[in-house]
């Protein structure tokens, strides 16, 4: 079994008030923290032992529904 | 056994003798757990069951007294509406977001299970001081997790209220109260009957959260609990959305037995009350219940509170019907039993018998303790204090934007914007005023409700602070026009076994109790939440009361605002307050004490029914009671949108315009009405006062002839209106 | 007219729009979110909500359901699809309009009545309004902070598809008259073609003086006014 470690965040152009929130309060606490994005990570557990198949996969997936490739980004890993 | 084993849950030693008594020989590690959830406070109310007892039930409205998962009352046209009120405190205190949206989703599922659709929320909240950071952290949870839910399964949160006092600091209080309308002909009940009938398991799976919920419930909060945060459960408000629809088909197309919600206890308290109340037994195979993880026992399976499940029994045959609308909602519903005629509840995990119980073991055997009272040395104390000599602190003018600006008073906008108020279109008074209204559809009715509980009174004066409570919902039902039809309650007290806390709750109770004998108010259910303290402090005793009232045209609805200029404002009631428990008290002398105005329910009632009277004959325009801040505050609330000229014939200014007192409306009427009024009021001996008119962008008020305040619209209204925005906002 | 309102298992306003257009002489049918055609409909309402919990994303999930083919047919062969919050957020993922909608700026849910300036009515939507006539219709949303790039920003300003502006009580679109921080205080826009709107705010909530205003009804009677006159014509 393959397992997809995947990450979605907003695009750099895209304003995150989640991550403003919290660089603002990271800040507050006199961190020196330069910026904060936040994101999803999402585990997807494949039934697909193909590697280069899942990653064909994952691919169609990411783009199809785990991200908007509008507003989003999406990268992945392949484990196992 | 080790008595380590039944201590670890809650039970005493000689609980755990009666337990040994009442099944004639040893119980097993499960059973013992059963015994513990269904022993412990929440379920059994072994503390207050003697005290509860002496609550007024009966009436002629009372279509379901307490006792099921909600309260019904009639409203005629075949129709009845379904309330009740929840506690979901120590939750809360651990993890705001998910304790305050657990607690919106089991008050739904108490109302929809007795047939209803449920058509409103409301919450009363109670928290610490916002100064300190982590009372801003928990209201903005609390406040995030019941708009997260109810704002996602589409029922608006329409009215609560919401206080702030140091007592609260990492005990809020959250108690959810949910109502929902129904026909006489659909109601539902938790009941378990009918020799062989399936008993199924509906919804959601079944995972290791929550366990010992129950038992948390009915202990103090300590920094441990902080590390019992499993204890919490994670709300899903779009399977409880699913689970609502399937649920209320079921029950319109009369498959069902008997429903009921898995809360608190999950499994073990819906299948044994369920059988109790149906003087029946159920034998089910665990091995059978849909599971969220593997490996689980018989014991955490039993004892599971995951949220958004059901426990049903349909009528024979009907099983397949069950699940197939289940299906088309996406849940899943499993057969794991059936109904016996032994009394027992038996368990079995692939066939073998895990436990063995009598059914009226856990529901009817629970120990009574009739726990010592003791009146706290504080009690007589305060009341001797004199508050005599008393004069204003400061200008008219900065004690009234200080209590405006005070979080307590001041707009809960900040709370209530977060919620929708408005979905399901039948909000004809929102969030902001003395109550809010429904109508309910298909009628010229109107359903009023509200919650309310000034806790300072309570503890000053337990027996007159719980009739006050009741007394204040009242009168925030009869400002919209609404007749008062019966109440709800969650009570939150400190740790029963202390004489001094159990003296509050046997006051309190008896205070609420006769307030609702003398206004017509039987209280349909509710629940009690002991043991709110924090190491050192209990919090104040608060007898949460959720009232529903009754407008037969909802066209006659009453709002709290004066929206024109020219109208008469009159004060209906005494013209001076108290300072005895005051909010001005509080903040300016530092001081919570005095000797609380003598109580006359008899006097209040027909006030009530005077105000009814009016509104009824068209008379009125808007209606607002006095409570917290005095006259002056309650004129301000009323004055947002259009200002007033008033002149209050009073001796003393403080008390005039910031004492306390129940039982004190503000009135506000067309000039045509203006002499009906003084004529009715004339004959019917009311204490009725002309105030002023309403007029202009600022608010003027005399005190015995001279000008004691001069404030226009705009000061004021952006100190009531962003004070707790401006505090949520400000720095972390 | 015929009219049907999708219903997603996690909507919530269904029945208000429901409700709504019954207060405008009309009474449409529930569409199941299984169904697979809606072939013979004058418009399909996609209604507020949270239609699969929209735990991912918005409507994402929504985008995917078996009834949505169907209705991208149509609203590809010119019927008239009007989205309302939850149903806008589900025309933006499947494609039929651009942008998105993320989070509003403030990070809180926001119920509340708010100002809107009809800057357009010449539209199916929008004919019984004035141009640049300020409306209060609420809104009631935690993700509706309206976001697009400058490209599509310039073709929406390009082909005059924005419908709705957040403005304050004196009709100024300025960052106080917006609840959620959206792009150019957008609070509706509509297709190219003129048949697909979406829309933020509710307007079947205020369809009556009881429960708290009338703004929004004419909304519904301009989809009328456009049906009667389109069938006046076809007769």
């Amino acid at each position: 079994m393959l397992k997809a470690n995947v990450t979605v965040t907003l695009k750099k152009s895209i304003l995150d008030p989640q991550g403003s929130a919290v660089e603002k309060a990271l800040k507050s606490m006199k961190y020196p923290v330069e910026s904060v994005r936040i994101g999803k990570f999402m585990e997807v557990t494949l039934a697909e032992t193909d590697k280069a198949k899942a990653e064909e996969m994952m691919h169609e997936i990411c783009h199809k529904l785990l991200s908007n490739p509008v507003i989003e980004d999406y990268f992945f890993e392949l484990e196992g | 056994m080790e008595p380590k084993v039944w201590r670890e849950m809650g039970l005493t030693d000689e609980e755990y003798l009666k337990i040994k008594k009442l099944m004639g020989r040893e119980p097993n590690f499960l059973e013992v757990g059963i015994f513990s959830v269904m022993w412990s406070e929440h379920c059994s109310y072994k503390t207050s069951k003697p005290v509860l007892k002496k609550f007024p039930t009966e009436g002629p409205q009372v279509l379901q007294g307490p006792g099921e998962n909600a309260g019904i009352v009639d409203i005629g046209d075949n129709l009845a509406v379904v309330f009740k009120m929840e506690s979901h405190n120590h939750p809360s205190a651990i993890e705001p977001y998910q304790g305050a949206a657990t607690g919106v989703g089991g008050i739904l599922r108490d109302v929809f299970t007795m047939g209803a659709r449920p058509a409103a929320v409301l919450d009363a909240l109670r928290f610490g001081p916002l100064e300190e950071g982590n009372n801003k952290y928990l209201l903005s949870g609390v406040v995030g997790g019941i708009g997260g839910y109810g704002n996602s399964i589409g029922i608006p949160t329409v009215g609560g209220d919401v206080y702030f006092h140091p007592c609260y600091s990492g005990n809020p209080l959250v108690n959810a109260m949910a109502v929902g309308f129904l026909e006489h002909r659909h109601i539902a009940k938790g009941i378990a009957s009918g020799v062989g009938n399936p008993v199924m398991v509906v919804g959601a799976r079944t995972g290791r959260d929550g366990i010992h919920g129950a038992t948390f419930a009915s202990v103090e909060l300590s920094e441990e609990s902080e590390s019992k945060r499993s204890a919490v459960q994670v709300g899903d408000p779009f399977m409880e959305k699913l689970l609502m629809e399937a649920c209320l088909e079921l029950i319109q197309a009369d498959a069902l037995v008997g429903i009921q919600d898995m809360g608190a206890a999950g499994l073990t308290s819906s299948s044994s009350e369920m059988a109790g109340r149906g003087n029946s037994g159920i034998e089910m195979d665990l091995s059978l219940v849909p599971r969220r993880e593997t490996g689980m026992t018989p014991y955490e399976i039993m004892l599971s509170e995951s949220q958004e499940r059901m426990l049903v029994v349909p009528k024979a045959g009907r099983e397949k019907e069950v699940e197939e609308v289940l299906t088309r909602w996406g849940l899943e519903a499993t057969v794991v039993g059936r109904v016996t005629d032994d009394g027992m509840l038996r368990l079995l995990e692939e066939g073998k018998v895990v436990a063995e119980i009598p059914v009226k073991a856990l529901t009817d055997e629970a120990p009574v303790y009739h726990r010592p009272s003791q009146e706290p040395a504080y009690y007589q104390e305060a009341k001797n204090i004199s508050l005599e000599g008393f004069a204003l602190k400061d200008s008219v003018e900065k004690v009234f934007l200080a209590l405006l600006g005070n979080p307590t008073i001041a707009s809960k906008e900040w709370v209530y914007r977060q919620y929708d108020h408005q979905v399901g279109t039948n909000t004809a008074v929102v969030p902001g005023s003395d109550a809010g209204v429904l109508r309910v559809r298909g009628t010229k009715k109107g359903i009023a409700m509200t919650t309310d509980c000034n806790s300072r009174y309570v503890y000053l004066d337990p027996y007159i602070g719980g009739a006050l409570a009741v007394v204040e919902a009242a009168q925030n039902i009869a400002c919209t026009g609404a007749r008062p039809l019966a109440i709800t309650d969650c009570l939150n007290f400190g740790n029963p076994e202390k004489p001094e806390i159990f003296w509050q709750f046997e006051q309190a109770c008896a205070g609420v109790a006769e307030a609702c004998r003398v206004l017509g108010t039987p209280v349909t259910g509710g629940n009690v939440s002991l043991y709110n303290e924090t190491p050192g402090l209990a919090v104040f005793p608060t007898p949460m009361i959720g009232m529903v009232g009754l407008l037969d045209d909802i066209n006659q609805v009453l709002g709290n605002q004066i929206k024109t200029g020219g109208e008469s404002i009159y004060l209906l009631g005494e013209l001076e307050g108290e300072l005895a428990g005051s909010e001005y008290l509080a903040m300016f002398e530092n001081m919570e004490a005095g000797a609380l105005p003598e109580l006359d329910l008899t006097k209040i009632k027909e006030r009530i029914d005077f105000l009814l009277a009016l509104n009824k004959a068209g008379l009125l325009t808007a209606a607002h009671d006095i409570s917290e801040g005095g006259l002056a505050v309650a004129l301000a609330e009323m004055t947002v949108t259009c200002g007033a000229k008033v002149s209050v014939d009073a001796k003393d200014r403080l008390r005039a315009l910031f004492g306390e007192r129940l039982g004190r409306i503000i009135l506000a009427a067309s000039q045509e009405s203006a002499a009906r009024i003084e004529i009715l009021a004339a004959q019917s001996g009311m204490p009725l006062h002309y105030l002023g008119i309403s007029c202009g962008e600022s608010l003027t008020v005399q005190v015995n002839g001279s000008i004691c305040l001069d404030i226009s619209l705009n000061q004021y209204r952006p100190v009531f209106e962003r004070a707790i925005r401006n505090i949520m906002n400000s720095g972390q | 007219m015929k009219i049907g309102i999708i219903r997603f298992p996690g909507s919530n306003c269904e029945v208000d729009c429901l409700e709504a257009w019954r207060v405008a002489g009309q009474d449409p049918v529930m569409i199941w979110h299984q169904e697979t055609s809606v072939k013979g409909f004058d418009l399909i309402v996609l209604p507020g909500g949270f239609s699969y919990g929209d735990y991912l994303r918005t409507g994402a999930i929504a985008r995917f359901s078996p009834v949505m083919d169907d209705v991208v047919t149509f609203a590809k062969s010119g019927g008239l699809v009007w989205g309302i919050c939850n149903g806008f957020q589900i025309l933006t993922e499947c494609g039929l309009l651009p942008g998105a909608l993320l989070r509003n700026a403030g990070m809180h849910f926001v119920c509340s009545p708010q100002y809107l300036r009809v800057e357009r009515n010449d539209l199916a939507f929008t004919n019984k309004y004035q141009e640049g006539q300020i409306i209060q219709i609420p809104v009631n949303h935690g993700e509706g902070n309206y976001t697009i790039d400058d490209e599509g920003l310039a073709g929406l300003k390009a082909n005059n598809q924005i419908v709705f502006r957040y403005v304050t009580s004196e009709g100024e679109a300025t960052e106080k008259g917006s609840p959620n921080g959206s792009r150019e205080n957008i609070a509706g826009i509509v297709n190219e073609q003129g048949n697909v709107l979406g829309m933020m705010p509710h307007p079947e909530r205020v369809v009556e003086e009881l429960i708290g205003g009338v703004d929004g009804k004419d909304m519904f009677l301009s989809i009328l006014e456009h049906w009667e006159r389109r069938t006046q014509r076809g007769a």
